[in-house]
């Protein structure tokens, strides 16, 4: 059926994405909450579990069991009442600390400073638009990384341009649904800098498990140097001119951004920076020409079901696009 | 009281030399709540197979990653048929059927108080499912993975709306539930009328057994519950067929309200279906452990608690859509407090077992396995209810190991419990013991090699509902492990229709009551007669027969 | 309890709730959750229509209307209280009097619906509020249609003679019935010509 693309080949190296590895303010408290949870269920499990195989062992019937009944016993008022009573303090304890984690995360107020972030679920990639600095880019997120010196959180508005889908990467916070009509906040504010995986988390149709996220934390001055390079237009080549002569007069032009061009469409990623991603299709493959080639030349073909048309364009005249698409760094 | 009555014959309503067409038109044209009851339950073993086998050739796309077993559009639709199969035409018809059944043999009455209701109820349920696997037959047919819906079992607004949803494969799952739907609150009405009405002389509320109690508390949930998902579907009916707005998010429409009215139903649904498997431990473990059960009149405060508080939680299934934080602690508490009549339950069957004498029979067993798993399903819960914790895990395969372990761990090992408790009851004939341990313990190592992993592939980062994933991201060696476990359970399975299929023709014969146990059902013959009882029984304890075979100590001295 | 032996109850004196009863009682109940699915949604979407009309302009009190669904709880009381009297004729009268109530509710209600899609254009696809409005309208208007069957049903075995008082019981649980159709239209009055006007 669907032959994978050897080319296409997503990198090997193994990135975690665990939730008990965070780096993130928000993700921290949700750590320190669960290994609480965990001990007290932990425990739990070890004392009812261990009563369970205590008296299915000891009472089994014996041998030389005589077949008479053993006592009846119909209950007993103290004994229900302590297991009513303890798990209930149980509850009240860990309700409180509930309560108050889920204030402290949400009850955050972004300080001066912070980078604000507007994230679009899109049937099945991300727009990713930095309103103050007039960047817009797509499914890699970049931001600035915490330091001793100071938190430099993030705060993301999610907004769903279709379906409900759900902002997740595990290692920085927990999700934040990203639904139509509606405006969510979250927030990270990650401490190390590198590269952190996730992806939606909400069944949103055919390519929900396609519709990847990469957030890339820099220290301060490779963050500042990146949005320099996003701040500027695109890249005016004249070697790949036939290209963007392709792309300005096919239908390209009418989902897709380049800044500075005439193609100025909303419904697909910005490409003015295309070259500055490390994946294509919102993670279905890494960026490469040969990707490039083989999305462009039948998008279906690599990440089936996906939006984007094949343009049925010639050998040719696919090589000058790519050409020109890779110009774009 | 004349409970025994060993001049009785049992009427044999087999084949006896009759065609299988007029066998059949019997069973078709039947109103006894026994037949309905078998039907119910062999409607729903048989989508069982169907789903289960959907559930394989998932774990097969999952085995590795960027596999290409199937398409994505083939995964979705397999997705969204299992989950919606096992809800609504596996889980719902099996606990219904063993209520059906059940229910009037053990309140001695002899039939439900609306048996034509009963039979029209039965065969909505029944169409629903018929009518959601026709959908297999439109569009593009079986191999291009046909009209079959593909929103997931919550069909999440504004997925389902024209605007994403096109064709009809949506319509499919609406309609097929709407019709289910009207049959499960059917079968409420007649459960609770029947609870409530035809009760033999001398039981009352506080002497009925704890299986009737808990399936009245489960049938009054369903009266609530599946309504609101019904009116919910009818707007959504509008929606698609009439161009209403309900949840159409372009026109100012809201997603999240779709949300809070599935899960209204959704989450009591989830104790719809839980409950009865308690029912069902609730009268195994005593008999089994030669106990009266510990703490009767706690057990239905309990259950009666639980019915309350499921009405009050089910936003804790939307962490994740931005609710306040007064929102999102309510629903955490009100959630975490769930937990504390579900623990009581489990220290009263473990008391009810504390120094007994306890026979490992195959109920028994299943009983055991569903103790532990369930133990294990509730402190997941827990884990879930905190809501910090919840947005990590929500939607992620943390979730689906934690509803497996509900569902599968707790509510089809009760199931199977049932099964092997009253198959001699229903057809005359004990099924193989033999056969039933090495179901059981293929059973206890497949489900748990299947879903102890998927915990992990959370933990890991996992979303779930997706067919595919990267190689980069440490999630093959769970889903490895997870799916070999498919082998393991699909072998129980193979030993659980052998021994069905051979018990019904060579079982030992069972007689009225192979357990010596305690309700009424076991007083009369093995397979009951149409009228149930010839003469009306009447009781004066929750434990009829302990009566009867205790004169000396009978249990009304201490009720 | 304890003794040593307890007296067995006997079927006579072991007295249950009337099944009928119970049964339109649970009905009831999920009706009712039903209709609070649709009344939810209605007050939710009050005031976010994205275009006219609004409630405000084009919805006036259907106050005869009201009065005569509501009048017809007090004629269905009367003629289940005639059958149980066994005064036939009596209960003919007002049943058939019920009947005639229900289903003049229904020409005022589909004269204010001719005259809101015909003269207001306001449609179940117009905005949230006709989405909301026909829904809620529509689904208790269902129940009045289903309602009037089973009225008419019973009014015609009346007229053939085939009604007499032990079917008392039958027509009582009919008409808990219609007195729940009856005051979930009090609940859509508030709600839709009250509230949220």
């Amino acid at each position: 059926m669907l032959a994978p693309l050897p080319a296409l080949a997503v990198d090997a190296v193994v990135h975690t994405s665990n939730i008990f590895d965070p780096v993130s303010a928000p993700a921290d408290s949700v750590f320190r909450i669960a290994m609480l949870v965990l001990a007290i269920t932990g425990a739990i499990f070890v004392i009812v579990g261990g009563l369970l195989a205590y008296s299915i062992i000891r009472y089994r019937r014996r041998r030389d069991d005589d077949g008479s009944e053993p006592a009846q016993v119909y209950g007993s008022d103290q004994i229900e009442l302590a297991w009513t009573v303890i798990p209930t303090l149980i509850v009240l304890a860990l309700g409180l600390v509930t309560a108050r984690t889920i204030y402290d995360v949400q009850g955050a107020v972004a300080p001066q400073g912070a980078t604000r972030v507007t994230v679009i679920g899109h049937q099945w990639w991300w727009e990713i638009r930095y309103p103050a600095l007039g960047i817009v880019t797509a499914n890699e997120l970049h931001v600035p990384a915490s330091n001793e010196a100071g938190a430099t959180p993030t705060f993301l508005d999610l907004e769903s341009a279709d379906v409900v889908h759900s902002f997740w990467v595990p290692q920085l916070a927990g999700k934040t649904d990203v639904i139509p009509n509606r405006r969510n906040q979250m927030w990270i504010a990650p401490r190390e800098p590198g590269l952190y995986l996730g992806q939606c988390a909400e069944f949103c149709g055919t390519q929900h498990a396609h519709m990847l996220l990469r957030v890339r934390v820099h220290p301060r001055d490779e963050y500042d140097a990146w949005v320099a390079a996003q701040q500027q237009s695109a890249v005016v080549d004249p070697s790949v001119a036939a290209g963007r002569r392709v792309f300005e007069s096919t239908a390209c032009i009418n989902c897709h951004t380049v800044r500075g061009t005439v193609a100025t469409g909303r419904f697909g990623p910005d490409l003015t920076h295309l070259m500055s991603r490390d994946t294509l299709a919102a993670g279905a493959a890494l960026m490469s020409g040969e990707s490039l080639r083989a999305w462009i030349n039948d998008p279906d073909h690599v990440k089936p079901g996906a939006l984007m048309p094949a343009m049925k364009l010639d050998d040719a005249v696919l090589d000058q696009l790519v050409a020109y698409l890779q110009s774009l760094r | 009281m004349t409970l025994l009555d060993p001049t009785l014959e049992v009427p044999r309503s087999d084949a006896d030399g009759r065609s299988v067409p007029s066998v059949l038109h019997e069973w078709v044209v039947s109103v006894d709540h026994k037949r309905l009851g078998l039907m119910y339950i062999a409607s729903g073993l048989l989508f069982f197979l169907v789903a289960g086998l959907e559930a394989t050739a998932m774990r097969i796309q999952l085995v590795m990653p960027d596999n290409d077993f199937v398409t994505p559009q083939v995964f979705n639709r397999l997705m969204t048929l299992h989950g919606t199969t096992m809800v609504f035409f596996v889980g719902m018809p099996i606990v219904l059927g063993f209520a059906n059944y059940l229910v009037p043999l053990m309140i001695g009455a002899r039939d439900m108080a609306y048996p034509r209701l009963n039979a029209f109820s039965f065969w909505m349920s029944l169409f629903g499912g018929i009518l959601l696997y026709s959908s297999l037959l439109g569009a593009e047919g079986l191999f291009g993975g046909s009209a079959a819906p593909d929103v997931g079992w919550f069909a999440y607004a504004p997925l389902t709306e024209r605007a994403f949803s096109r064709g009809n494969s949506t319509d499919y799952w609406n309609l097929a539930i709407l019709l289910s739907g009207i049959g499960s609150v059917g079968t409420a009405i007649n459960l609770v009328a029947t609870t409530i009405c035809l009760r033999c002389p001398g039981m009352t509320l506080s002497k009925m057994p704890l299986y009737v109690w808990i399936n009245f508390v489960v049938a009054c949930m369903i009266l609530v519950a599946i309504s609101p998902l019904t009116a919910a579907q009818l707007m959504l009916l509008l929606d698609r067929f009439l161009g209403a707005h309900f949840f159409d998010t372009q026109a100012g429409g809201s997603a999240i309200l779709w949300q809070h009215f599935f899960w209204i139903f959704g989450h009591p649904e989830v104790y719809v279906l839980m409950l009865p498997g308690f029912a069902i431990a609730s009268e195994i473990i005593p008999v089994f452990s030669r106990k009266v059960i510990f703490g009767y009149p706690i057990m239905v405060a309990a259950t009666v608690s639980i019915g309350f508080i499921g009405f009050s939680v089910w936003a804790h299934h939307m962490f994740a859509v931005g609710m306040t934080p007064a929102g999102n602690s309510f629903f955490a508490i009100s959630t975490m407090l769930v937990a504390i009549p579900t623990g009581i339950k489990i220290f009263n069957w473990l008391a009810t077992m504390w120094g007994g004498k306890i026979r490992f029979a195959t109920p028994m067993l299943f009983c055991i396995g569903f103790l532990f798993q369930f133990l294990c399903a509730g402190l997941t819960g827990i884990m879930l209810a905190v809501a910090p914790f919840d947005w990590q895990l929500t939607d992620s395969y943390f979730v689906v190991a934690h509803f497996h372990y509900v569902l599968i761990g707790g509510l089809l090992f009760t199931i199977f419990a049932a099964i092997y408790y009253w198959f001699p009851k229903a057809t005359g004939r004990m099924l193989d013991e033999t056969l039933g341990r090495w179901h059981f313990w293929l059973l206890v190592i497949g489900f748990n090699m299947t879903f102890l992993p998927q915990h992990f592939a959370g933990f890991a980062g996992m979303p779930r509902r997706i067919y595919t994933y990267d190689p980069n991201r440490g999630f093959e060696i769970w889903n490895q492990i997870s799916s070999v476990g498919v082998i393991f359970q699909a072998a129980a399975i193979a030993c659980f229709l052998v021994n069905v299929i051979r018990s019904l023709f060579r079982g030992a014969p069972a007689g009225d009551d192979p357990w010596d146990a305690w309700t009424l059902e076991w007083s009369t013959t093995s397979p009951p007669p149409a009228y149930n009882f010839e003469t009306l029984p009447a009781v004066q304890s929750r434990r009829p027969l302990w009566d009867l075979k205790h004169p000396d100590d009978p249990d009304w001295r201490f009720e | 309890m304890s003794g040593a032996a307890r007296a067995v109850v006997t079927a006579s004196e072991w007295k249950l709730p009337d099944r009928g009863h119970v049964a339109i009682l649970a009905l009831i109940v999920a009706e009712t959750a039903m209709f609070a699915i649709f009344v939810a949604a209605y007050l939710y979407y009050v005031g976010k229509s994205l275009n006219g009309p609004t409630p405000r302009d084009v919805l006036t009190l259907p106050i005869a209307a009201s009065i005569l669904l509501w009048s017809s709880s007090v004629t269905i009381h009367l003629a289940v209280r005639a059958l149980q009297a066994a005064e036939i004729a009596r209960f003919k009268l007002w049943w058939f009097a019920t009947i005639a109530l229900g289903a003049l509710f229904l020409v005022a209600t589909a004269r204010e619906w001719y005259g809101l899609i015909y003269h207001e254009g306001l449609t179940i696809r117009t905005n949230l509020f006709g989405t909301t409005f026909y829904s809620l309208v529509g689904l208790h208007a269902s129940h009045v249609v289903i309602g009037l069957a089973m009225l008419t049903t019973v009014g015609v075995l009346a007229l053939r003679g085939r009604l007499n008082a032990t079917h008392a019981r039958r027509a009582e649980v009919l008409s808990l019935y219609w007195h729940f159709v009856d005051s979930v239209w009090v609940v859509v009055f508030f709600v839709v010509y009250v509230v949220g006007r």
